[in-house]
């Protein structure tokens, strides 16, 4: 049995607007569709789509912040909306965009506070405040008042903060969003850790690929409300119908060459860029290319996994 | 309601630690501002003990106030402004619910180990809503001093039975108003308009009012049962109004069905609970 279990969840949002005067119009937002899928314990798993996707809904459902409209939903055993209070122990949950700390307080507070509302016992809190402290580098922040932390440093603690209970399962919203290069380098070394040595599942939904390319093996796409790919993120390029590119440098300027199976679609002097599909193999390409014309040099683009999103949420 | 009874009465006590928990750390906090929060709580104490001073300054010039003399009154006043200061000292923050809701903070709140209720009231927890309590407080000492009660254990125990169930009453309305502000972000003044209105009108003995206002503070509102019913047996008057004697004696059946409909009110709200955007 998977440590999350999503079977048929749908969730929808009835929205009223006001039409003339007194009149309104109720109409039904569809925010989720049909989504099923399973997430097995020490899994990293990017969960990526377009703003109003539906991605934080689907978040929402899983912490149980959201009841579902219909569908089946299992997480470390325990259907959220039922049972939200138990849930909360087996869980973490980053939001990127707000804080769960106490504006007020400073680290260490916010951290022994939570301490005693997870009940988790003075040692156990102790190493790991210690280690979040060393792995995160807050040990000049725990100090520090919430509302005066910079956005990276906030993040850090927020972090460390759903951590403190050594939840199972690790939600992360948009836990990159507005950092620098170098802290999104040492936030994602840290999530690494925290998956390979506690078992934590992760996962984290984001705008950033790189950072499921660097740590995420699985990868699911969801637009408008629907699981639209769930797989390894290599495999994205096989969903879409991307393409790669052939770059060759004629000896001579020409006009546009003519080769099967490829289309010109840039010309610049003597070199010219030659698209073709990406699950074709490119050498009958390179060949009838080497064939007809006088070749100076040849190279082959893959398509970006930007490109192949972009492509994906285009769709339709 | 579902779960097995000594599931929900360990859940009830966990969720009072943690709430003397959260509101010991707020209070701490907002001791480390203690100039601020002594000015801010005597202001309060100041504000509320005007309008008894307005009953005082109309007793120089009266002596009865529909049917019931100063010490009556004290005794309905303090009565109602102590209930009111408690429920408001515990459940007042509620009344930041929309706020939280419109801002995001009340997803946080949800995915930790207390109940919402409990954190939503305790979160920030305003120890400066004490200067209510004192107020209250003392005039109704005062009234439990000269009042021309012939006490037996009966009364004292009607009256004791008043504060904690006229408690009650004013908490079930309040976190009935919240629960409005999961549909609507104008619920708080809804709800203020019952707790601060009822206690205004309980204030006085309710003989001033037409009928058919006595009547929706019974069965409609039942702030009627906060201090009204109950002093009418600790004073020992027929009711003016003709109704049953055994309202008398019914404050805390009116608290319970209060705090049952809050309560249904108030999850029906956490399940309808819609987040906002992203």
């Amino acid at each position: 049995m998977g440590l999350i279990e999503v079977e048929h969840l749908s969730r929808t949002f009835t929205v009223r607007r006001r039409a003339g005067r007194v009149r309104r119009t109720t109409s039904v937002v569809q925010a989720v569709t049909d989504l099923s899928f399973g997430i097995d314990r020490g899994e990293m798993v990017g969960y990526i789509g377009p703003n109003g996707a539906g991605k934080s809904t689907t978040i929402k459902m899983l912490t149980g912040i959201l009841v579902p409209t219909s569908g089946r939903l299992s997480v470390a055993g325990i259907d959220p909306s039922r049972a939200r209070v138990d849930l909360t122990r087996r869980i973490g949950v980053v939001f990127g965009q707000r804080t769960t700390l106490w504006w007020d307080l400073p680290l260490r507070d916010s951290f022994d506070l939570l301490r005693r509302i997870y009940r988790v016992d003075t040692d156990r809190h102790r190493r790991n405040v210690a280690e979040f402290t060393e792995l995160l580098d807050l040990g000049d922040l725990l100090d520090t008042p919430v509302r005066q932390l910079s956005l990276g440093q906030r993040m850090r603690g927020d972090i460390a903060a759903a951590l403190l209970h050594d939840p199972d399962i690790l939600y992360l919203d948009e836990p990159t969003i507005g950092l620098d290069v170098v802290s999104k380098g040492r936030l994602r070394e840290f999530l690494r850790r925290v998956n390979q040595e506690r078992q934590v599942t992760l996962l984290l939904t984001t705008h950033d690929l790189q950072d499921i390319e660097q740590l995420c093996r699985r990868v699911m796409v969801i637009d408008r409300g629907s699981l639209v790919y769930d797989g390894p993120l290599g495999g994205l390029h096989a969903q879409g119908s991307s393409t790669r590119t052939l770059v060759v440098d004629l000896v001579d300027e020409a006009g546009p060459i003519d080769v099967p199976g490829a289309t010109v679609t840039k010309v610049d002097g003597p070199r010219q860029w030659l698209s073709f599909p990406a699950d074709a193999s490119a050498a009958p390409v390179v060949a009838a290319v080497a064939a007809a014309y006088d070749v100076a040099d040849l190279s082959i683009n893959e398509p970006a996994i930007e490109d192949v999103i972009r492509e994906i949420y285009s769709r339709r | 309601m579902a779960e097995p009874t000594s599931s929900a009465l360990r859940r009830i006590s966990w969720d009072a630690r943690a709430f003397v928990m959260l509101a010991g750390m707020w209070v701490r906090v907002s001791w480390s501002y203690r100039t601020s929060f002594v000015m801010v709580t005597v202001a309060s104490f100041v504000i509320t003990a005007v309008d008894f001073l307005a009953i005082l300054v109309m007793f120089s010039n009266v002596d009865r106030l529909g049917g019931f003399g100063l010490t009556d009154i004290a005794f309905l006043y303090g009565a109602t402004s102590l209930c009111l200061g408690i429920a408001d000292l515990v459940i007042g923050n509620i009344e930041r619910l929309g706020q939280r809701i419109r801002t995001g903070t009340f997803d946080a709140l949800m995915v930790r180990p207390v109940g919402v209720l409990v954190q939503v009231c305790a979160d920030e927890f305003a120890l400066r809503r004490v200067g209510r309590v004192a107020q209250g407080g003392l005039v109704f000492a005062w009234a439990l001093v000269h009042v021309d009660v012939a006490w037996s254990a009966a009364r004292v125990l009607v009256t004791v039975a008043m504060v904690v169930f006229g408690t009650l009453i004013f908490a079930g309305i309040y976190v009935l108003g919240a629960s409005f502000q999961f549909l609507s972000s104008e619920g708080s003044e809804v709800a203020n308009a019952f707790t601060y209105g009822g206690n205004a009108m309980t204030q006085y003995p309710l003989t001033i009012y037409p009928a058919e206002a006595v009547r929706a503070m019974t069965f409609v509102v039942p702030v009627a049962f906060v201090n009204w019913y109950p002093a009418l047996f600790v004073l020992d008057r027929p009711d003016p109004f003709g109704l049953p004697s055994a309202f008398q004696l019914a404050s805390p059946a009116a608290a319970v069905a209060v705090g049952l409909l809050a309560v249904v009110a108030w999850r029906g709200g956490v399940r309808r609970y819609r987040s906002t955007g992203s």
